[in-house]
């Protein structure tokens, strides 16, 4: 007995080193989203250049799409854009853009210079939807299944890596969903 | 790259509100109701601004943090109490907004922990100085058979 109590400091040593061994592998700002698995919040802004129509709930209805949040002052942004061009050339999936606290030329010149890799863009001037998304920065993106509900939440620039391994196999799953 | 760029955005918009130091609130934020005013500051005092993640929305100068303020002051406005105000907010980020988490099932462990670990702390203590003061007693206070022997045969002994 005495001696089984000997090895207890080392046992509670190795408890501890593998306790912060998982916590390094974690990233602590990383804030989870509330609303995995929560259809989306009610979004209806104005889309730049197009009276005629809203950027609305009904378009993330019937297909599995991204909705990316974006800016022209972001600079991450500008990192991620050429990933989401080739995805949109692919027509690897639709991908629908928010632009957050944004100045109208101003995104309309960043779009001008870059590209448009967005099925349609919703204009958040004032970032009240991006709040109801519960977004703490640009660039994040999530995933939107055919329902209409957030499925996953990326933060950060998505490269090629992080569509490969995480985003196009959640997308295809998602995909496979009746 | 990712973390570069955070970094920077980070220190641009933590490091402006240090040098300002105390609330970040722009004039044109401050409600005309002073009792009004003093609650919304009562609860943007106590959320978490989500860009500089360890200073409140009240302390913080970033852009995300002003939307949350005016959104707070919005919603007391409209007649709201504190509680909804703060579900507002935590139904969009989660509980980690708030810098004081309410005991729950997920958060029982920061609220007990440390009064756990105190009391298992003065639960050895107890027992070492029990421990101590017995072997104490028996070395200072009171002599065994033998050593009364020797003590009296000592004193007894006049010889010297």
């Amino acid at each position: 007995m005495k001696r089984a109590l000997l090895f207890l400091p080392l046992a509670i040593f190795l408890g501890l080193v593998g306790y912060f061994a998982i916590g390094l592998t974690r990233n602590p700002s990383e804030i989870r989203s509330v609303l995995i698995d929560k259809p989306l919040p009610a979004i209806d802004l104005p889309v730049p250049d197009r009276p005629d129509i809203r950027f609305d709930n009904a378009q993330f209805k019937g297909k599995v799409s991204l909705l990316n949040i974006f800016a022209s002052w972001c600079i991450a942004c500008r990192v991620e854009h050429p990933v989401l061009l080739r995805l949109a050339t692919e027509k690897a999936v639709p991908i629908h853009g928010l632009a957050w606290k944004d100045k109208p030329e101003e995104l309309k010149a960043w779009i001008a210079e870059l590209g448009d890799p967005y099925t349609l863009i919703g204009d958040d001037a004032k970032g009240r939807t991006a709040i109801d998304l519960g977004v703490t920065g640009a660039p994040e993106t999530f995933v939107i299944d055919r329902k209409g509900k957030i499925r996953y939440k990326f933060v950060g620039p998505i490269d090629d890596y992080a569509w490969e391994n995480t985003l196009k196999p959640l997308v295809r799953t998602l995909e496979a969903e009746p | 790259m990712r973390l570069l760029l955070k970094a920077l955005s980070w220190l641009v918009a933590c490091g402006l509100s240090v040098t300002l130091a105390l609330a970040a609130m722009e004039p044109d934020e401050i409600l005309p109701d002073p009792a009004k005013e003093k609650r919304a500051r009562g609860i943007t005092k106590e959320l978490r601004c989500v860009v500089c993640q360890n200073q409140s929305v009240d302390d913080s100068d970033a852009p995300l943090a002003k939307d949350i303020r005016l959104i707070v002051r919005e919603r007391i406005m409209a007649g709201e109490t504190d509680e909804q105000v703060r579900a507002f907010v935590v139904a969009r980020y989660g509980q980690y907004v708030l810098l004081r988490p309410p005991l729950g099932v997920d958060t029982a462990l920061i609220w007990i922990g440390p009064f756990a670990l105190l009391a298992i702390a003065l639960g050895i203590a107890a027992v070492y100085l029990r421990r101590a003061r017995v072997a104490g007693e028996a070395a200072a206070g009171k002599l065994s058979p033998d050593e009364e022997q020797r003590l009296e045969a000592i004193l007894k002994d006049d010889s010297r």
